[in-house]
């Protein structure tokens, strides 16, 4: 296996942190499905608590299943390591508790998925972590919204639902000036797509929820160190330069120069806010891991596929697919996305609110819910689903219209895909606009 | 831990990983010796389980390596000087009070701190070691010409397998980025502040120059175990058969590449463990 670099992606895919099963020979990787794990000896578990040797103690800390998978999703995103968490929302929440605490504070696009907005504008703020919110295109913006208690910028690679392009080279470089980390959201740019790492971003996270696991079938999260932050030189995070209490008085960075985030948020967040994944879930993930690359193919054709038409017809007055010269962010997406922009984006519908629903409700092979990144195609209306807490002005400030409609394009045949929506439009079309605008102007 | 470290270049701070316990010169010291563009962070779990277990631990960075100043010495018998002057430092200096583990170049610096104070060492470990260690002339040039791409080969090459088991330093790690990630943060100097030298093209250099390994062999007179990865390509244990000769090592062999000490961890906690005996 070794050679003069390392194996491609679609062999990592498939190998990375996997071998055939020691005790049993089994080729796919074994559902350890286990609280813990018997210790030979009071020596060797002791020894384990206390960091002398590596291993599994207890499944919310650490499993052999969940441990291929984050080692898997470290070799695709070239980190160094990475945690399972119960979801893509406890991931964001891991990074953060792990790097921020009560007076501190964080700089993040305004255009992020309704859940991760409103972790960061509600939920955090009541825990004392206050978050600016800036246009992801703002690079001024970005700079200017650091304070002194600043600890992390986080972005989406993709802003959800309008697919602002985060330009990671440029805000990378001011969280670096800064001394401080950014971290990305990369959900919908799973790495066969793009590599967030070699831009300049420090920290990942995926829903894993989405194209990783790639089936709509279980719900998890990763996080992804690069490794290539230096937390001593930043002196910004005593919680990784600085004895912990919490463990032995361990000072993460001496321990592990590449791995002291990872280091604390496992011993620290995972274990005490416990929002470990499941090692049926950890299996899962890596079988939709096995065929990304493939899936990956088929979902950016289908979306070009799909775009081109919807472009083209007369009841869309927009699409917001950055492969588009029309969106804004064309530029920096043929810059830093060449093999595709994804397969979620939004349009707008020319027309009614009441037009918009006829077109949902008259989908047959689009499924309306609240989800991304399935091998089946789906639809959602964000204003009244994924990001109805927000105002009429933050769903401005995220690109969102009221009849903003967001698409996720499966690996069906691109023929059928494009029939159910010409026949919703068609449908729309036929359908009396008598309850007022969608979006108060075409959408 | 920080000490100053007497030189030719004057008094210079170095730095020493001591196992999560506080540094006691009266302990038999266990002093671990990184490789080529590495530090300290290689060792951490076998120094704590050493300071945990009747040993002081010394994992030392090598000057102008992870946490230790400059400037680099260019000669394993200039690391060597500095090493025995860092265990003078430290108090390290009763008869057969130190045991030396060293990983690859750092195999090489203990072979001829052994030969040069053999009354001080006690035990020596030779890990992923052969002799001479010779690097081909491409890598060396690849390092001096670009040396991330060099890191990258190095990586690839020097690493056993996809699915190194339990992790270092523990589960979830992925053994080839963590090593990527390391190399390239050394390579960047200490504290990220830059370093004069291309650390990586400097210190495969000290290998490939290295010529005194069996006249030191001949003067070493403490039990030496050689620990080898029968995958090991950088240094794979055809190349180690003379030297572990002249020594008259125990031989150890384990199912790894060179990176043994993040492949293999607990096969080469054994190791050491049936060494200090």
């Amino acid at each position: 296996m070794p050679g003069y670099s390392d194996p491609g992606f679609d062999t990592l895919a498939l190998h990375a942190g996997a071998t055939p099963d020691p005790a049993t020979g089994a080729r796919a990787t074994p559902i350890h499905l286990t609280t813990s794990f018997v210790f030979q000896s009071s020596e060797h578990a002791a020894s384990l608590f206390n960091m002398e040797r590596s291993g599994h103690v207890y499944s919310r800390i650490s499993n052999p299943t969940t441990a291929v998978l984050e080692e898997r999703i470290a070799a695709l995103e070239g980190g160094t390591g990475a945690i399972a968490t119960a979801s893509g929302q406890a991931a964001l929440h891991l990074a953060i508790a792990t790097l921020a605490g009560a007076g501190q504070h964080i700089v993040a696009s305004s255009a992020l998925y309704g859940g991760s907005h409103n972790l960061l504008d509600y939920t955090l703020r009541r825990f004392g972590i206050s978050t600016t919110f800036v246009q992801p295109g703002d690079i001024d913006g970005w700079r200017a919204a650091i304070q002194p208690d600043t600890r992390l910028l986080f972005g989406e690679t993709l802003g959800n639902p309008g697919l602002d392009v985060l330009d990671i080279p440029s805000i990378s470089a001011i969280a670096h000036e800064a001394r401080l980390p950014l971290l990305v959201d990369s959900t919908f740019t799973p790495p066969w797509l793009y590599k967030p790492f070699d831009h300049g971003a420090d920290l990942i996270f995926h829903s894993a929820t989405k194209f990783l696991s790639g089936h709509g079938t279980v719900v998890g999260g990763l996080l992804v160190d690069s490794g290539a932050f230096d937390w001593d030189a930043s002196g910004r995070f005593p919680e990784l330069s600085e004895g912990y209490d919490g463990f032995h008085g361990m000072v993460f960075s001496e321990e592990s120069t590449v791995g002291a985030f990872l280091l604390r948020a496992r011993r620290e967040g995972l274990r005490d806010f416990g929002a470990c994944m499941s090692p049926h879930t950890a299996w899962l993930v890596l079988q939709g891991i096995e065929t990304l690359p493939l899936r990956m193919a088929r979902h950016v054709d289908n979306t070009r596929k799909v775009v081109a038409m919807l472009a083209a017809h007369p009841m869309v007055s927009r699409v917001g697919y950055p492969e588009l010269e029309s969106h804004p962010n064309h530029a920096l997406a043929k810059q830093l996305l060449p093999k595709g922009c994804g397969a979620v984006f939004s349009f707008d519908l020319k027309g009614s609110r009441a037009q918009g629903v006829a077109f949902i409700e008259a989908l047959k092979i689009f499924s309306h819910l609240a989800n991304v990144g399935d091998c089946r195609s789906l639809v959602i209306h964000p204003a009244s689903t994924t990001h109805f807490r927000m105002d009429d002005a933050a769903l401005s400030r995220a690109g969102i219209g009221p009849g903003t409609i967001r698409l996720s394009i499966g690996l069906e045949d691109a023929d059928d895909l494009i029939d159910d929506l010409k026949r919703a439009l068609k449908v729309a079309e036929k359908t009396p606009a008598s309850t007022g605008s969608a979006g108060g102007k075409p959408a | 831990m920080k000490f100053l470290v007497p030189g030719p270049n004057g008094t210079v701070p170095a730095y020493a990983y001591t196992g999560g316990k506080p540094f006691d010169p009266a302990l038999p010291c266990v002093v671990f010796i990184h490789g080529a563009l590495h530090d300290h962070s290689v060792w951490t779990l076998l120094a704590r389980w050493c300071a945990h277990h009747g040993h002081s631990a010394l994992a030392v960075d090598l000057p102008g390596h992870g946490r230790s100043a400059g400037p680099v010495l260019d000669s394993v018998q200039d690391l060597t000087d500095w090493l025995l002057a860092l265990l003078a430092a430290a108090g390290v200096n009763q008869a057969g009070q130190a045991t030396l583990v060293g990983h690859s170049m750092g195999a090489l610096i203990g072979l001829e701190a052994a030969a040069r104070a053999p009354d001080l060492v006690g035990r020596l470990v030779m890990i992923g070691a052969a002799y001479p260690m010779k690097v081909s002339t491409a890598l060396l040039a690849t390092a001096a010409s670009a040396p991330l791409a060099a890191i990258d080969m190095v990586n690839a090459f020097s690493i056993g397998t996809l699915a190194a088991k339990p992790g270092y330093p523990g589960p979830g790690m992925w053994l080839h980025g963590s090593n990527r990630a390391l190399m390239r943060r050394v390579l960047a100097g200490p504290n990220g502040t830059g370093c004069t030298v291309n650390l990586f093209h400097h210190d495969f250099s000290v290998c490939d120059a290295y010529a005194g390994g069996l006249e030191a062999a001949a003067l070493v007179r403490c039990p030496v175990t050689m620990v080898l990865g029968t995958m090991d390509q950088m240094t794979p244990p055809r190349a180690a058969r003379d030297i572990a000769a002249a020594l008259k090592a125990r031989i150890v062999t384990l199912p790894s590449g060179h990176s043994l000490l993040a492949e293999v961890p607990d096969g080469v906690l054994a190791a050491l463990r049936d060494a200090l005996l």
